[in-house]
C-alpha cells in the first residue's frame, strides 16, 4: 500500500516537470520529436532507478547525522550531511558514465538509441532533484527509494512524451510568430501543469490536513497563505 | 568603463538582452520557475547563481589546460558542487528561513544547465578574466528574468513587493483594494511561472524580430 501510494504520488501529484519544474532544460530542448523524447525519457527512468537507491544507501550509511555508527560507537557523533551535494552529484556522474560503458558493451542497439542522451543526463536536474527530494522527504527503506526513483522517472517520461506529441501537432497550427517554438511550449506546459494540479486531490480524498509531504512550491504557496492569514489575524 | 574593452563589455550586455540565457539559450529554467513566487527568493537565488557562476567560470578557466577532456564533466560538477556547498552553508547560517523556502533548489544550482553550459561553451576555451566577465554577464541575464518574474508574481499574487504591501491592504480595503481589486492567488501557483516566462518571451521576440524561431 505504501509502495502504491508513493508510486502514484511521484508520477501524478509530485510530477517532476509539472509540480517541481525539474529537468526543464532537456524537457524543452529534446521535445521536438516523439522518438527522441522517448529515448531520453527511457534513459532518465533507467538512470534514476539506479542512482536514487544508491544515493539512499550513501545517505543512510555514510552521510546522515550519526550514520557512521555502524563503524563503532565513537563514530556516531559525525554528521556529514553537508557533503551530500558533492557525493550525490559524483555518484550520478560516475553512474552515468558507467551505465554508458556497460550499455555500449552489452546492447549496442540500446546504446545507439540512448547514445547522445546519456551524457546529457548527468546534468539533468531531475536526476539530482530525485536524490535530493529522496533525502528531504526522508524515505524509509531502500525498496521505497527504488520505487521513488522509478516512478519519478516515469512521471518525467510521461511529461516529455505528452509535450513532444503536442509539439508535433502544433507545427500545423497558426501560432503568433513571436510565440513560435519556445514561447508556446512554455505556455502549453503551464496549462498542462494546471491540469496536473487536479491530481492533487487523488490521495488526500479532499482532506487537506492529511497531506504529509508537499512539493517545494506548495510549501512556498502555503507560506504565503500563512503570512496572509497571520496578517488577517493581526487585523481582527 | 576604462577597465573593460568593448569586446569584454559585450560579454556583459549580450546576455542581458539578445542572448539571454533563459529566454534565448533555454538554460537554467528549472530554478527560474520554481522559486519565483516571491521577489526576495528570486533575488537571493540570483545572488547565489552570480557567485557560483563568476567563481566557477574563473576556476574552470584556470584549470582548463589540466582537465582531461574525457572526465571534464565530473571535474566541472565537483567545482560547482563545492561552490554550491559554500552558498548553502552561508544561507543556512545567515538566512535560515529563506534557505528553508529555497529547499532543494539551492542544491539544484549544481545541475543548473546555465552553469554547465557556460563552462562548456566559454570557460573551457577562454582566459580567466574573460570567463569571469562572461560568468557575471550570464548570471545577470538570468537574474534579470528571475527578478521580472518574481516581481509580477508577488505583485499580482499577494499585492506586495519584498513583503511590503504596495497595493494597500487587502483586509482593510485600503489602496487599490478600495476599488474592488482582488489579489490573484493563482499567480502564486507553479503553472503561472511558466506562463509568465512565456509572455516575457513573447514580448521580447515581438520587439526583436530576428529572434523569432522558424516553425
Amino acid at each position: 500500500m505504501e509502495h502504491l501510494e508513493l508510486f502514484f504520488k511521484a508520477i501524478f501529484i509530485d510530477n517532476m516537470v509539472f509540480a517541481t519544474f525539474l529537468g526543464m532544460c532537456s524537457y524543452l530542448a529534446v521535445s521536438k520529436k516523439v522518438s527522441t523524447a522517448v529515448g531520453l525519457g527511457a534513459a532518465v527512468i533507467f538512470v534514476m532507478a539506479i542512482t536514487v537507491p544508491l544515493n539512499w544507501l550513501l545517505d543512510t550509511y555514510i552521510l546522515k547525522d550519526g550514520a557512521l555508527a555502524w563503524l563503532g560507537p565513537e563514530y556516531a557523533v559525525y554528521d556529514l550531511s553537508f557533503l551530500s551535494f558533492i557525493m550525490f552529484i559524483a555518484t550520478i556522474a560516475t553512474m552515468v558514465q558507467l551505465v554508458e560503458i556497460i550499455v555500449e558493451k552489452f546492447s549496442p542497439s540500446l546504446y545507439n538509441s540512448l547514445g547522445i542522451f546519456l551524457p546529457l543526463i548527468a546534468v539533468n536536474c531531475a536526476i539530482l532533484g530525485g536524490s535530493l527530494f529522496m533525502q528531504s522527504r526522508e524515505i524509509q527503506t531502500v525498496g521505497l527509494a527504488l520505487n521513488y526513483g522509478v516512478s519519478s522517472g516515469i512521471g518525467w517520461f510521461l511529461a516529455i512524451l505528452a509535450i513532444a506529441a503536442i509539439r508535433e501537432k502544433i507545427r500545423y497550427s497558426n501560432v503568433p510568430a513571436p510565440l513560435r517554438g519556445l514561447g508556446i511550449t512554455f505556455i502549453i506546459t503551464g496549462l498542462m501543469a494546471i491540469g496536473f494540479m487536479s491530481f492533487g486531490g487523488m490521495l488526500t480524498g479532499g482532506e487537506e490536513e492529511t497531506k504529509e509531504t508537499e512539493t517545494a512550491q506548495v510549501e512556498v504557496v502555503k507560506e504565503a497563505i500563512d503570512i496572509a492569514n497571520n496578517e488577517k489575524e493581526t487585523h481582527e | 568603463m576604462g577597465l573593460l574593452s568593448k569586446k569584454d563589455l559585450k560579454l556583459i550586455t549580450d546576455p542581458l538582452a539578445d542572448n539571454n540565457p533563459i529566454t534565448i539559450q533555454v538554460l537554467g529554467i528549472c530554478s527560474a520557475l520554481a522559486i519565483t513566487a516571491e521577489l526576495k527568493a528570486s533575488i537571493v537565488m540570483s545572488v547565489a547563481v552570480l557567485f557560483v557562476m563568476g567563481l566557477g567560470n574563473l576556476t574552470i578557466s584556470l584549470m582548463r589546460n589540466i582537465i582531461p577532456s574525457k572526465i571534464r564533466i565530473i571535474a566541472q560538477l565537483i567545482v560547482v558542487a563545492t561552490l554550491v556547498i559554500i552558498v548553502d552553508l552561508v544561507l543556512k547560517a545567515f538566512a535560515y528561513e529563506l534557505s528553508k523556502t529555497l529547499s532543494v533548489f539551492v542544491g539544484l544550482i549544481i545541475t543548473n544547465c546555465i552553469i554547465m553550459g557556460r563552462f562548456e561553451a566559454f570557460a573551457l576555451a577562454n582566459g580567466p578574466l574573460r570567463s569571469f566577465i562572461d560568468g557575471i554577464g550570464n548570471a545577470l541575464g538570468y537574474a534579470l528574468i528571475l527578478i521580472i518574474v518574481g516581481f509580477f508574481r508577488e505583485l499580482l499574487g499577494s499585492g506586495s513587493l519584498l513583503g511590503f504591501k504596495v497595493l494597500g491592504d487587502s483586509i482593510e480595503k485600503t489602496g487599490v483594494y478600495a476599488y474592488g481589486y482582488e489579489n490573484n492567488g493563482f499567480m502564486l501557483l507553479a503553472p503561472m511561472a511558466l506562463i509568465t516566462v512565456g509572455i516575457i518571451i513573447w514580448v521580447q521576440r515581438s520587439r526583436n524580430e530576428a529572434l523569432i524561431e522558424e516553425n
